[in-house]
């Protein structure tokens, strides 16, 4: 086994390093920025170049090294490299060769192209660890562009009711492709303090953004009258987003696609988008690889695992501790919004 | 159907009542009369019959997905609605039919579908399926499964109509109200006064009260009020018009047949006459508890032994129409002499008066309702005796004042993922208490938790689960929470020997262990002192 599953995330022994490690270690991949991949107590850190300075916001000071997308490395022996997974700005699948095996650990992934992430590569491989959190057939993505005619749609309307759009999404990913949603509509955009933070770091990257303002005390309620407002969901239901009065709230996330949720958020609208595969996208993508094995994780593995097995592909379930809750752990509010 | 469906859209995801009440009241103004009839019939509870049952419509989309049936099983618990799960699964239309029934014509397809086969069932509805967007088939789902829960009460929608239309809420909820059935029944014909037909059954709308949220020395002097056990049964309202006897219950239902004990009345009360009262059980004019009504609510069919074992009375509280005419409007004082004469005049065990609790203050009457639980009352009704008898729940003249709950430590043992607004989160819990080193469940609980400490726990049985069965996962036994329920009967449908009447979480006691929770013993007990 090239990876093994151990209680600090998965190992790769040839190579003595963790891939997203969820205790400290010396030597720690990382395919994403997203707070339950990318841990903090880490003495070595490799990951794509964008994705470098988003940690450096998050994790403070740390010994990083970062590679582009397809340049392999050798780390004592075992042949590392990485490819764009779509996911978010630098979220990268991990690919590991030694001794004629290929692994590849996708991390959190999305198959259609958002124009902000970079485009999903099919990594051919022996063994493929997978994320499932869509793993449900109730999980179907319409396309990204009709989804942002319907954010548009809903803000020009509110906007007509001199209501401001606050958009829930968490700040690193989804506040972005919000942004280039509501782009267009030329109207002024302003954000969250996690979100300007994030947006700060990304446009550090070398990544060219639409313009935000930050909301501040100084904010006056003329200048947000009709705008828009992209905050991270713990400003759900908070003080905080009183000042927007009168508002609509709208979520965005591919939780969004049962009802249910959004009546639990009390938005007013939900939009279902998401920077994770669908049902069809995991299955399409396992398909491609032409993996022997596959290795489910975080999401729903079991179903996910139970129906590859029945359709002929070998696979397993892995226990690890992805899918946290970062942006929702204090307000306890929708445990499952969290950086899907 | 796509105006209906984008309607129940915006009523599910509007926050606010005023944003229901104009997505409603514009649908009242677009919308075709037929359709129009069919809203205020599916909203007041008036479903078509139910033509299939849902194990065939999930079946039905299992052949056509191509899933494994585990696998739509998993996808229904995860949704917790399986209209919706069903919509989700589907692909999209092949050929969308632009045109499409209206919602009317829909139900009515439905309705001749009745007494048709399975397949020429299956046949419809398939091709419905094929031809209908996501949202569309979701709702057309919903009639066929009935149970159309989207959040908007029979007030919301009588007052979304009241802004549209010439009439006052009271009198459209007084004129939809009754024995009617939408298929043949045109918009004008129901909203109009000179109904052609009169409807003898018509009950009127019920008069609720809120739970008293304040002392009673609050409400003023103690001579002003009307104090009354508060009984735990059925609402009702009984009517005698044109020689004939009609049972309502107050979720608007009719059943008359569901109680012959009450057709004695039929020969004693005077035509014209309209009683509001409480259904229950009771033997020598005391009443039983509630749990022996729940045996025979659910029958299609009334056994001679249920007649024998759960004996029923009507206990009267009010007097709404007497010689044909409508007397709301009189002083509840009035209302009560001539309700006594009346059922006095009768004197027969299955109607009895509700009695008038005497009583000079309020501290008296606080220590009065200490006996509700001996009394099998849930506490008292406090009624002023000026009040007219009004429409809904309104506040300020009627108002319950419910004892304190019986509560009891449980630890949670099961734990199954909810429904509507808790889809996809572990909140329906089954709970045990101690039995020596055993763990004996009694009881289910689905509410009383904030959505944030559902959110914690949902994520501790996430963390903490130990065996899987279908839904079911069972947990660690470690959260300890108080369960508060009004009532406590034997049963032999569960383990432990007794069934509690609504049951619900009253705390989270994170300070204790498992070690600390109540043991059968003290259930058992619970039921010896309140239970017989």
């Amino acid at each position: 086994m090239l990876l093994s599953f151990t209680d600090k995330g998965l190992y790769c022994a040839a190579g003595d390093f963790y891939i997203d490690p969820w205790r400290p270690v010396n030597k720690a991949v990382i395919t994403h920025a997203h707070s339950d991949h990318a841990r903090w107590g880490h003495k070595y850190y490799l990951c794509h170049h964008y994705t470098k300075p988003l940690l450096q916001a998050r994790l403070g000071d740390n010994y990083y090294e970062s590679i582009g997308w397809n340049e392999p490395i050798y780390i004592n022996g075992v042949k590392v490299s990485l490819h764009p997974a779509g996911h978010i700005i630098g979220s990268s699948q991990i690919r590991l060769e030694h001794g004629g095996e290929v692994w590849v650990v996708s991390g959190d992934y999305k198959t259609e192209d958002d124009g902000i992430s970079g485009a999903f590569e099919v990594v051919p491989c022996h063994t493929f660890i997978t994320e499932s959190t869509f793993g449900l057939p109730i999980y179907n993505w319409k396309k990204q562009a009709g989804i942002y005619e319907d954010i548009r749609q809903w803000v020009t309307h509110n906007a007509e009711q001199f209501n401001t759009s606050v958009i829930i999404g968490y700040s690193l990913g989804k506040a972005q492709r919000i942004l280039t949603a509501v782009a267009p509509l030329e109207k002024p955009v302003y954000v969250h303090g996690a979100v300007w933070n994030m947006h700060q770091a990304i446009l550090s990257a070398g990544i060219a953004l639409p313009q935000v303002h930050r909301v501040t005390p100084e904010t006056t309620k003329a200048e947000l009258k009709g705008s828009i407002v992209i905050a991270p969901s713990s400003a759900e239901g908070s003080p905080w987003i009183r000042r927007f009065s009168p508002y609509n709230v709208a979520v965005c996330s591919g939780w969004m696609q049962v009802r249910g949720n959004v009546r639990r958020h009390n938005a007013d609208a939900g939009f279902v988008l998401s920077d994770h595969a669908d049902w069809n996208g995991l299955l399409g993508t396992i398909q491609a690889t032409g993996a022997e094995r596959v290795y489910v994780t975080h999401g729903f593995q079991s179903a996910l695992s139970r129906y590859l097995n029945e359709k002929g592909i070998w696979s397993a379930e892995v226990k690890t501790e992805y899918g946290g809750e970062e942006e929702n752990a204090e307000s306890g509010k929708a445990v499952n919004t969290a950086e899907e | 159907m796509k105006a209906f469906a984008a309607l129940v859209h915006t009523l599910g995801t509007s926050t606010g009542t005023n944003e229901k009440l104009d997505a409603l009241a514009n649908y009242f103004v677009t919308a075709d009369d037929r359709d129009k009839v069919w809203v205020i019939a599916l909203f007041s509870g008036r479903r078509p019959k139910r033509i299939i049952s849902s194990s065939w419509l999930s079946q039905w989309c299992i052949d056509i997905t191509g899933l494994p049936a585990w696998l739509f099983e998993e996808s229904y618990h995860t949704v917790g609605d399986l209209a919706e799960t069903i919509a989700l699964l589907l692909p999209p239309p092949v050929m969308e039919n632009q045109e499409g029934h209206t919602l009317a014509g829909y139900l009515e397809q439905l309705i001749l579908l009745e007494k048709q086969t399975d397949t020429i069932k299956r046949q419809f509805i398939t091709s419905c399926w094929r031809q209908m967007q996501r949202e569309e088939i979701f709702v057309f789902n919903k009639l066929l499964t009935g149970g159309f829960r989207i959040g908007v009460s029979q007030k919301t929608m009588v007052n979304a109509l009241a802004k549209k239309i010439n009439l006052s809420a009271s009198v459209i909820a007084h004129r939809i109200s009754g024995n009617w059935n939408p298929a043949t029944t045109s918009f004008e014909q129901l909203l109009s006064e000179h109904n052609t037909q009169i409807d003898y059954s018509k009950p009127y709308p019920f008069y609720l009260a809120h739970q008293l949220d304040k002392t009673p020395e609050q409400l003023g002097a103690p001579e002003e009020w009307q104090a009354e056990w508060k009984w735990d049964g059925i609402r009702g309202q009984i009517i005698k018009r044109n020689n004939e006897l009609f049972v309502w219950s107050r979720g608007e239902e009719l059943m008359t047949e569901k109680f012959p004990e009450y057709q004695v009345l039929q020969a004693l009360l005077p035509d014209g006459v309209v009683l509001d009262g409480e259904i229950i059980p009771a033997a020598q004019n005391m009443p039983l508890p509630f749990a022996l009504l729940q045996t025979r609510i659910g029958r299609k069919n009334v056994t001679k032994k249920n007649l024998e074992e759960t004996p029923i009375a009507f206990f009267a509280y009010d007097l709404l129409e007497y010689q044909y005419e409508d007397c709301r409007e009189q002083p509840l004082e009035t209302r009560r002499k001539h309700l006594e004469q009346l059922v006095q005049g009768i004197n027969h065990p299955v109607l009895q008066l509700s009695a008038v609790i005497a009583f000079n203050s309020w501290p008296q009457l606080t220590a009065i309702r200490e006996e509700a639980r001996q009394r099998v009352a849930e506490g008292l009704m406090l009624k002023r005796k000026s009040s007219a008898y009004q429409v809904g729940r309104k506040v300020g003249d009627w108002w319950k004042w419910k004892i304190d709950p019986l509560t009891i430590d449980a630890v949670m043992i099961y734990a199954q993922k909810g429904h509507g607004r808790r889809s996809n989160l572990y909140t329906d819990y089954t709970f045990a208490v101690k039995d020596g080193d055993k763990l004996v469940s009694f009881t289910k609980a689905y509410s009383g938790l904030t959505d944030k400490e559902f959110a914690q726990v949902d994520a501790f049985v996430k963390n903490n689960s130990i065996e899987k069965f279908g839904p079911v996962r069972t947990v660690k036994p470690q959260l300890v929470f108080e369960i508060a329920f009004e009532g406590i009967a034997a049963s032999n449908r569960h383990k432990s020997g007794v069934a509690l009447r609504f049951p619900r979480i009253s705390r989270w006691r994170t300070d204790k262990t498992p070690d600390d929770i109540n043991t059968l013993e003290d259930l058992k007990k619970m039921l010896e002192l309140y239970g017989k």
